[in-house]
């Protein structure tokens, strides 16, 4: 039992954070909300030689051949620069699923383009509609009942659903399913379906995390200059106390986060249970974060101008994609609640 | 290094082995309030069984009695004593808190001396910081202890101490230095209760039982050594009793499993007739239990490779507290009506304990340094935010 990240993966996490901080600021994130697919193609490159695209690809194809916990503190990473690019998409989503239907060609083809950032391949799964960055989309890998197509970006056509976090280019695909394009069907695909589902909520309450750490620190860089009475307003009590709330919060989401992450890496026995615990506890820590910034800053967070709202956004987006609290606390109560499950002291495997 | 959240076959092997001692110990029915003369008389007794088996205080040094256990087989074997429904401890004092102090900073004839003893509860444990003028604000204490010869002349009221009106010993802060300010000038001694000049009141709790005494000491002589650590390094020696790791094994995450598998076995029993707003709650109040669980294996990972804890403390503090306050709660919403019964009337037999556990629980927030105080804490010395 040792629950612990390795130095190699904290340096790479430290490197990531270094990275975004000069690569994504806000002022270049702001850049691409009135372009046409809002992507960044350099930035995306960029991602691909830091090693970050293909963290769950395999080094055959270009990756790290790595899993979900040399990948979640990067996907924290992602939510604290309020990337835009399709990260979780294209590589907490769609990569495994390439890697894990088994076939050559299709993993051939896409994965070493996926991995150095000269592509992009989103998933679409009926459990969420709204797809991000489906336009831009070279490759779509899309749930019909149980069965898992691959479909060109040229062969659907993106209906824009706008969304409040500019940065999040939502889309409704419609398109047709044909035999040609079926990868996967009956219980293979389902399992996939599932499994991808789940990797969906991981990395959504991944990015909460890293959304929350910014939120704090936004209020509190802003806490101690701004001064009212003739003091910072972070030595008010009542300012303190917002903020030590949300920072229990953070504190105790983590560990569930990275539970999850674990249990996604091994198949564990309760993984479904275990990401949906980690988004409710992610999304409640990064939505507080988000009100008890506002208020903090005043009237000049709720402004445009101000970055804020980038995380704010972002933290209101997620807390409803891929599954609401109240969908996820239901997921969670049908296992600990049923008769006959083993809860108790030292979790449910002791 | 890296993540791996199984266990390993030793670790497995000691869960079975204090499994299957448990399981032949503990006492069938569960023993009075520890807060009532008869009931403190037997959990003592059972502090004894426990330390005849070794169990008594796991993490300590083999010579003293323990098995030199590491957090987290620590963590197991309270898994494992609250899974059986274990009586509680009533030197837990001594035990975690004054104890790893002793080992810390005590000479070796202060070890040889009070170890043993406290191992097997013959002398439990009371703690005496509190004054009625100091709380919160500790540095604030009063009561002195002048030098005197080879013994310190000791005056002044502490209050508030638990198990005070049954224990044998109790650890006081004391100002040595009386032109002193503040934090400086404390001193860090140890008091026998029944010492000439002791006068021990016993203060009934919310519930009605003698849970915390108040104690007077009026021209109390006490032997120079039964200081620990230095004079006027008392407020170090406390600050490394209230330390982190000695949080944990007061609040292991176990006993919180324990009230979520309680309160969950409760929701199935009531299932029919409540609504979804409950069956929210309880599933928050397992996750919270769960949450604290990890984070705990995470920060005892973080301890055992060498890392330390600060404030942190504070945040875990404020969770396990919170979360016990909401468990009771959700319980006692599940209860309906019987849920303002004491345990003694008939109809609440089976379920009169929440009541019980929701009085405790709300002292929670208050003892060992106040919530508000934890969320300065946070904020100021976690977060960086200027100090009122
Ligand atoms: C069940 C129980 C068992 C206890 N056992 C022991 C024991 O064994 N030994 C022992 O020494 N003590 C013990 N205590 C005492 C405990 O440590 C104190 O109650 C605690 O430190 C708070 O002090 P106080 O009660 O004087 O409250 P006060 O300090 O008077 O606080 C009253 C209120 O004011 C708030 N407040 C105070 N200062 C601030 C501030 N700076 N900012 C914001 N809010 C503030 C507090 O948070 C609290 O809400 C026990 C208490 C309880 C309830």
């Amino acid at each position: 039992m040792e629950f612990l990240f390795s130095e190699d993966q904290q340096l790479f996490q430290e490197g990531v954070r270094d990275f975004l901080s000069k690569e994504c600021t806000p002022e270049q994130i702001r850049s691409l909300w009135d372009t046409d697919d809002g992507r960044s193609q350099g930035l995306w490159k960029a991602l691909g030689e830091l090693g970050l695209l293909g963290v769950l690809a395999s080094e055959d194809h270009g990756g790290l051949g790595g899993n979900e916990v040399d990948f979640v503190l990067l996907l924290e990473e992602a939510g604290r620069a309020a990337l835009s690019e399709p990260l979780a998409q294209n590589s907490a989503l769609a990569i495994p699923l390439i890697r894990d239907l088994g076939s050559a060609e299709l993993a051939n083809t896409w994965l070493p383009r996926l991995t150095a950032g000269e592509a992009t391949a989103v998933v679409g799964l009926e459990a969420d509609p709204l797809v991000h960055a489906a336009d831009s989309a070279d490759l779509l890998i899309l749930q019909h009942g149980s069965e898992l197509h691959a479909v060109p970006g040229d062969s659907v056509t993106c209906v824009r659903q706008e969304c409040n976090d500019f940065s999040r280019r939502l889309f409704q695909v419609d398109w047709t399913p044909d035999t040609a394009t079926c990868i996967a069907s009956g219980s293979q695909a389902e399992a996939l379906i599932d499994l991808t589902f789940d990797r969906a909520i991981l990395a959504a309450a991944a990015q909460q995390l890293g959304i929350c750490q910014q939120l704090i620190d936004l209020a509190v860089d802003y806490a101690r200059e701004r001064e009212q009475f003739g003091v910072p307003i972070g030595s008010f009590q009542a300012v303190k106390h917002m903020l030590a709330n949300v920072a229990v919060k953070l504190e105790f989401a983590r560990p569930v986060v990275y539970r999850a992450a674990d249990s996604v890496a091994r198949g564990g026995d309760h993984r479904s249970l275990e990401v949906s615990h980690a988004k409710v506890a992610a999304c409640e820590a990064a939505v507080a974060g988000a009100k008890a910034s506002l208020q903090v800053h005043g009237a000049i967070g709720y402004t445009w101008e101000v970055d804020l709202h980038l995380w704010m956004k972002r933290a209101w987006a997620l807390d409803v994609a891929w599954g609401t609290p109240s969908f996820h606390l239901a997921r969670v109560g049908a296992t600990v609640l049923a008769d006959g499950t083993r809860i108790g002291p030292g979790g449910l495997d002791a | 290094m890296s993540m791996d959240l199984s266990y390993t076959s030793e670790q497995q092997a000691f869960r079975q082995e204090v499994r299957s001692w448990l399981e032949e110990h503990v006492p069938d029915e569960p023993l009075p309030s520890m807060d009532t003369a008869e009931g403190f008389q037997r959990h003592r007794e059972w502090e004894r069984v426990l330390a005849a088996g070794r169990w008594a205080m796991v993490t300590w040094p083999e010579e003293f009695g323990g098995r030199a256990a590491d957090l987290i087989t620590w963590l197991i074997f309270e898994e494992e004593y609250y899974r059986a429904g274990a009586p509680g401890r009533v030197n837990q004092n001594g035990i975690f808190l004054l104890g790893p102090t002793l080992m810390e900073y005590g000479t070796d004839e202060q070890k040889a001396r009070y170890l043993p003893k406290m191992g097997t509860s013959e002398e439990v444990w009371a703690q005496g910081w509190s004054e009625p003028g100091a709380g919160s604000d500790m540095a604030a204490i009063r009561a002195t202890a002048v030098l005197d010869g080879d013994h310190y002349v000791c005056n002044g009221q502490k209050t508030w101490a638990s198990r005070g009106a049954f224990a044998d010993w109790i650890f006081c802060i004391f100002r040595t230095d009386p032109d002193s300010q503040r934090h400086k000038g404390l001193t860090f001694i140890l008091a026998p209760l029944d010492a000439e000049g002791v006068t021990v009141r016993p203060i009934e709790q919310l519930d009605g039982e003698t849970g915390f005494a108040e104690v007077f000491f009026d021209d109390v002589r006490i032997p120079v050594s039964h200081r620990l650590g230095e004079e006027s390094a008392g407020w170090k020696v406390a600050m490394s009793t209230a330390g982190f790791e000695r949080g944990l094994m007061l609040r292991s995450p176990a006993r919180f499993e324990a009230t979520a598998k309680r309160l969950v076995d409760l929701y199935r029993r009531h299932e029919d007739r409540l609504d979804g707003r409950v069956r929210e709650s309880v599933t928050r109040a397992w996750m919270n239990a769960e949450a604290y669980r990890l984070n705990t294996y995470a920060t005892a990972s973080r301890i055992i490779a060498g890392g330390s804890i600060g404030s942190e403390a504070s945040l875990n503090k404020i969770f396990w507290s919170e979360m016990d306050v909401q468990m009771h709660e959700t319980a006692l919403s599940i209860l309906d009506a019987r849920a303002q019964l004491l345990p003694r009337a008939p109809a609440a037999a089976d379920v009169g304990s929440w009541l019980d556990g929701y009085l405790f629980s709300l002292a929670g927030p208050i003892y060992a340094g106040t919530n508000e105080i934890q969320r300065n804490v946070i904020a100021e010395r976690l977060l960086g935010l200027p100090r009122s």
